[in-house]
């Protein structure tokens, strides 16, 4: 029998407690320094979605998303966690205010690294012009803390995973890590199928949804720094790791990125599945991939050795 | 309008702006003699990976070479969905097209969208939704959820939708919607020439600053995104 979770050290919890698994009030206690957490309008003060009640939808006192300031191994950080369980973690009109605000004290502050905690569907259908256009100003508002010298950093393993819009946000941020079950992708499964058919993408072969969109596959081909393991102390590390390896912003980094994108084009173009693309890559027995232990994978990852912190 | 008329009523000193295979891309000569650079999305093109790569490398070369303002015509589809986009990392080619055009704005090459058919989802937001200024013309139908998917999404009838979307601009289709959010920043009318309006509009430029949210609040359709946003970054000021 394993301990209930309360009881155990935070040694213990930090290390033994999935990400995937875990609330964003979870994730955000044991990512930082213990009690150093300070929620920006908490659910105490009921800033709720003015849209849900359209549709007769319950509201959350935090609208999914708890936004603060917090330290992680000393250093002060600002931090964003999406709820993944309420409403699919998707951008609404408070949602989306609450992330796009920090951001600007970030680049204010000019100093303050930013951790974006994702877990989301994208935009909130119930509010879609307030959630899109959310998501036009934190893009915004993600570049020009950048441009100020802001690092931005983004984690990504979620049961919602960061879908649609979360997916234009995360590809703004200065660097990524990423977990198997965290899926990075703007057309969600679901959607492609419904758009155009089963024979395009089907929605029901998990195993084709992970090795399209899934973590490993992200990080061979580069969009994601790091490879955690689904534990809250592989994302702290792997946030500490992040905020020392991002440099500065400039239109370089976007001159380069065109280079990493076309390059990424013309090699891998005409494949047909990911597995068609690892091959390319020189993998061999490319097929297992989905297979490998975190520990396998990230010493494949690190052989491949495709990174994007300086072309993004 | 269709986007001949459009190119010549906005640039009639002539353009050689040119579509090819939906994607815009070309120059035109302003009024004022300065050389604007025009890109975008034309025949309601989906915007993939093959799309958005070519013209963020379109406005990357001009930053290296030219000055003047970028022209973001939009009348796109959403982003192209399909297993190929996705497999290459269609996120990245999108945000790499957003992040492109708002660092030009940043970097002295002010952008102005010209919404004059469809657009929705993540082509908005890698095209127009990135611009400083964005502008619709009469005619212009941006989605970003159609109402019979979103009938699916929340269970609820056209009909209904229809009713609701009456009293709210939030969740409904359309360029006046879009325009109440702080969106849209303003229509154009599409009787009087275009060139006489944009050279209005480049004369007198808001500032490189962000005030959709502000925007949205005024015209009544966003009353919480600007206090919320404004309230976050003071507490986060004053917590350092």
């Amino acid at each position: 029998m394993t301990a209930p979770l309360r009881q155990m050290a935070p040694a213990e919890r930090i290390r033994t407690t999935s990400f995937n698994e875990a609330s964003a009030r979870t994730r955000l206690e044991l990512l930082l320094d213990p009690g150093s957490f300070v929620e920006f309008i908490g659910p105490e003060k009921r800033e709720i979605s003015p849209h849900l009640k359209i549709f007769d939808l319950p509201e959350q006192f935090d609208d999914g998303i708890v936004v603060g300031h917090g330290r992680l191994d000393g250093s002060p950080v600002f931090i964003a966690a999406q709820e993944g369980r309420f409403m699919g973690g998707a951008f609404g009109e408070v949602h989306g205010a609450k992330l796009t605000g920090l951001l600007r004290a970030a680049r204010q502050i000019r100093s303050i690294p930013v951790l974006i905690l994702f877990d989301t569907g994208g935009v909130r259908l119930q509010e879609a012009n307030a959630g899109e256009l959310a998501i036009a100003e934190i893009m915004r508002a993600v570049m020009e803390a950048r441009t100020a010298g802001v690092k931005v950093i983004g984690l990504i393993g979620g049961r919602s995973g960061c879908y649609g819009g979360g997916g234009l946000i995360a590809g703004c941020c200065s660097a990524l890590a990423v977990s198997e079950p965290g899926r990075i992708a703007v057309s969600g499964p679901e959607v492609i199928e419904t758009n155009r058919g089963v024979e395009e993408f089907d929605s029901r072969d998990r195993a084709l949804v992970w090795r399209t969109m899934g973590g490993k596959h992200r990080r061979l081909l580069g969009a994601a720094d790091v490879f955690a393991d689904d534990t809250m102390l592989a994302f702290r590390d792997a946030a500490l790791d992040l905020i020392g390896l991002v440099g500065a912003f400039g239109l370089d980094k976007l001159r380069a990125e065109q280079g990493r994108l076309a390059d990424r084009l013309r090699r891998f173009g005409a494949c047909e599945d990911a597995v068609d693309i690892w091959r390319a890559d020189g993998i061999v027995h490319a097929e297992t991939v989905p297979e490998l232990s975190a520990d396998q994978f990230i010493a494949l990852a690190n052989r491949i050795g495709r990174t994007s912190r300086d072309a993004r | 309008m269709t986007l001949d008329s459009i190119l010549a009523s906005l640039f009639p000193d002539g353009h050689d702006v040119r579509i090819d295979k939906g994607v815009i891309l070309g120059s035109a000569m302003l009024r004022s003699g300065t050389t604007a650079l025009v890109i975008g999305v034309a025949d309601r093109t989906a915007i993939g990976v093959d799309e958005a790569i070519r013209l963020s490398g379109y406005v990357l070369q001009s930053l290296d070479r030219e000055s003047g303002p970028i022209l973001v015509l939009v009348d796109s589809d959403s982003q192209r969905m399909s297993k190929r986009d996705e497999l290459l990392g269609l996120n990245e080619f999108l945000s790499h097209l957003a992040k492109v055009l708002i660092c030009a704005d940043m970097n002295g090459r002010p952008t102005v969208g010209l919404l004059y058919g469809h657009s929705a989802a993540g082509a908005l937001l890698a095209t127009g939704l990135a611009t400083r200024v964005l502008v619709g013309l009469p005619g212009a139908d941006p989605a970003v959820m159609d109402l019979p998917s979103m009938a699916k999404v929340t269970k609820l009838s056209i009909e209904t939708l229809q009713e609701k979307a009456k009293s709210t601009p939030v969740f409904a289709p359309g360029l006046s919607n879009l325009a109440r959010m702080g969106a849209v920043h303003l229509i154009w009318n599409g009787a009087a020439p275009l060139a006489d309006q944009l050279e209005a509009l480049l004369a007198d430029m808001p500032e490189v600053l962000d005030r959709r949210d502000a925007l949205g609040k005024e015209r009544g359709g966003r009353l919480k995104a600007a206090d919320i946003a404004e309230r976050v970054r003071d507490l986060a000021l004053q917590a350092r």
